[in-house]
């Protein structure tokens, strides 16, 4: 099976966000970089795939340089290839975005000489969440596609004409999909539970070749103009003590609240 | 004119559709332009005096007998439709799941920008908006550019209000349709009967990282059964394997609104907070006067979870008698 996922790469924010003096930004200066958990199970997800049924896990991203580090982390997880698209340092909008993204699969694809049975995006970016790269690539490659994936099944080897049954959480229940492959899918965090790098795909992911694919697109009809902060809750904390005979100002709470 | 898309369940206006009929009162009004509502499923008749009730002046059903469940290329296929026919000048839905998904797809048709999950909007050439980032973290003033300008507002941006309007007008939508715009319909459903779930519970016991086991959280379930409560966890748990990620709460988890939460051993790492804040209560439980969660907590016990929790536990079973 050939399995491409997109991830992208953004800052890893501990007890709050902060933004850049002019708010064009996260302040990223003292922050870790990381993959939506989304995506990381994208990535298991094929991985896994991959490891049943045989063929090629692809990971890609668009994004500045140091994103090769989250194909290197892919890689170290399983993922056989690598590609980057650099963007330009600014903050693409999804339409553009998602022109790039679909420009590259159709280059991919024409070297590959066949296209990928599976696409897998996350549900929505970790950070801008805009909700639609997935949608509008699919739609290009008049590919069909289903947001909010927690499981996914392949008919046969996963590889030709067939079936992609996929899951979609409701409340209290799940809907199911199926889908004719080729195919793309929207996927979120609980797909799977992603595994660690091993020592050894550490050393692999080192020798990662990264793919680099220099494909611009035209700015979409949206623009950033500002980040900031919502105002927020504050609250004086009540200290109801330091130890086990807390508990009973705790269940007076409780008892305040009509929840006992 | 302003068209509202409206999610539907067995008859019924999701709460998400009521939100999104009650954010376009206002949207239009600012617009100075009517409100009309689309409706679609073969199902969705009895959505039309509901979408009466809460503002829709005309109601756009399409009932096409292919339309029989939902189906998102179908309903995104049908939307672009009426944007070429009707001539909206903006269209809104909720940012349900369904709603962001729908959008986007009517979106990629039209290769039209498409912004999610607005808590505020401004018309004008160009439109301005602000937007949630980071699940709700963070918020993005926007501008944009469109033809037609294509929205979700954030799901629970405002809280649902009928209006007192009269009711609305019908008119049936003759969408071009065959079986080619419904390769992912939604071909089979399971409803597990669910009792006290996360996202309704009245308490959740929330434990992170500082329970320190699997076997750890036998006690913060023994407190969540008392309370007729449910058991959330971090993302920290759910990827050291102690807890299903069902029981996930945050950012690529579940949002909770309880009565009470009571979080222990939770650090209140911002993709968590964002999960938790619409709690009406929080009490924290940690080791660390300094950590996030105790800081923006109503009430804090400082210490370990591992004796607290049990000794509250007593407590509770000595009141209960
Ligand atoms: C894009 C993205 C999305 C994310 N989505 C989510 C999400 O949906 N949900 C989520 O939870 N996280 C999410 N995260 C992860 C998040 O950033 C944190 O890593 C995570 O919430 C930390 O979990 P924790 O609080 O359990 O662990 P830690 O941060 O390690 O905190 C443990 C806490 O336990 C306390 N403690 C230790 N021992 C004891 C004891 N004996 N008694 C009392 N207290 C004790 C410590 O003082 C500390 O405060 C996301 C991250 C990213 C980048
Ligand atoms: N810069 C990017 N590089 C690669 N994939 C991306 C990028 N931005 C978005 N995606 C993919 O598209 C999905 C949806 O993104 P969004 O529409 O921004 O919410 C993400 O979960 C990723 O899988």
């Amino acid at each position: 099976m050939k399995i491409l996922c997109c991830v992208k790469r953004v800052p890893a924010p501990g007890a709050k966000i902060n933004v850049t003096a002019d708010g064009s930004q996260v302040d990223a200066a003292h922050l870790g970089f990381t993959t939506s958990p989304h995506e990381e199970c994208a990535v298991e997800g094929a991985v896994q795939l991959r490891e049943q049924h045989g063929g090629e896990v692809t990971v890609l991203t668009v994004g500045p340089t140091e994103a090769s580090e989250q194909l290197r982390y892919a890689a170290s997880v399983g993922a056989d290839h690598g590609v980057l698209i650099p963007d330009d340092g600014s903050a693409w909008d999804p339409q553009r975005t998602a022109a790039a993204i679909g420009d590259a699969i159709e280059t991919l694809e024409a070297q590959n000489g066949s296209a990928f049975d599976l696409i897998l995006f996350g549900n929505e970016s970790a950070d801008t969440g805009g909700f639609q790269v997935g949608i509008r690539v699919a739609y290009r490659l008049r590919r069909p596609i289903v947001n909010g994936i927690k499981g996914i099944e392949v008919s046969g080897d996963g590889t030709g004409a067939g079936t992609v049954t996929a899951r979609r959480e409701i409340d209290g229940g799940f809907e199911v999909y199926e889908l004719p492959r080729p195919c793309v899918l929207g996927v979120k965090e609980g797909l799977n539970l992603p595994r660690y790098p091993t020592m050894k795909g550490r050393l692999n992911s080192k020798k990662l070749e990264i793919q680099s694919l220099d494909i611009d697109a035209a700015a979409g009809g949206q623009r950033r103009v500002r980040l900031h902060r919502p105002a927020e809750q504050v609250s004086e904390t009540v200290i109801l003590g330091e130890g086990p005979e807390a508990a009973v100002a705790v269940v007076d709470v409780l008892e305040e609240l009509g929840v006992l | 004119m302003l068209l509202v898309v409206l999610e539907h369940e067995r008859g019924e206006l999701t709460e998400a559709a009521r939100e999104a009929l009650t954010f376009g009162r206002s949207l239009a009004d600012k617009m100075d332009e009517g409100i009309e509502a689309a409706l679609i499923g073969s199902d969705a008749e009895p959505c039309v005096n509901q979408a009466g009730e809460f503002g829709a002046e005309v109601v756009h059903t399409c009932t096409h007998e292919l339309l029989s469940d939902y189906g998102p290329d179908a309903y995104g296929a049908v939307i672009a439709e009426m944007v070429a026919e009707l001539e909206p000048a903006a269209v809104l839905a909720c940012g349900s799941e369904r709603g962001n998904e729908i959008m986007a797809q009517a979106a990629a048709r039209l290769d039209a920008p498409f912004v999610a999950n607005c808590v505020d909007i401004t018309p004008g050439y160009p439109w301005s908006m602000t937007r949630v980032q980071w699940g709700g973290s963070l918020l993005e003033d926007s501008i944009l550019d469109a033809d037609v300008a294509l929205f979700t507002c954030g799901l629970h941006a405002v809280a649902a209000q009928p209006d007192d309007g009269a009711d609305a007008s019908v008119e049936e939508f003759d969408a071009e349709f065959d079986e080619s715009h419904c390769v992912t319909m939604v071909k089979d459903r399971t409803v597990q009967e669910a009792g006290v779930t996360l996202p309704t519970a009245r308490v959740v016991c929330g434990g992170g990282r500082g329970v320190g086991s699997a076997d750890g959280f036998a006690k913060l379930e023994e407190l969540a059964d008392l309370l007729n409560g449910r058991v959330g966890c971090s993302r920290a748990v759910t990827n050291l394997g102690w807890r299903p990620h069902s029981d996930q709460v945050g950012q690529t988890g579940t949002r909770i609104a309880p009565e009470i939460y009571i979080a222990s051993g939770v650090s209140g790492a911002i993709q968590h907070w964002v999960g938790a804040m619409a709690s009406k209560h929080i009490l924290a439980i940690n080791t660390d006067r300094e950590a996030n969660m105790v800081v923006k907590a109503d009430w804090a016990v400082i210490a370990d979870l591992h004796q607290v929790i049990p000794a509250i536990t007593a407590e509770v079973q000595r009141r209960k008698g």
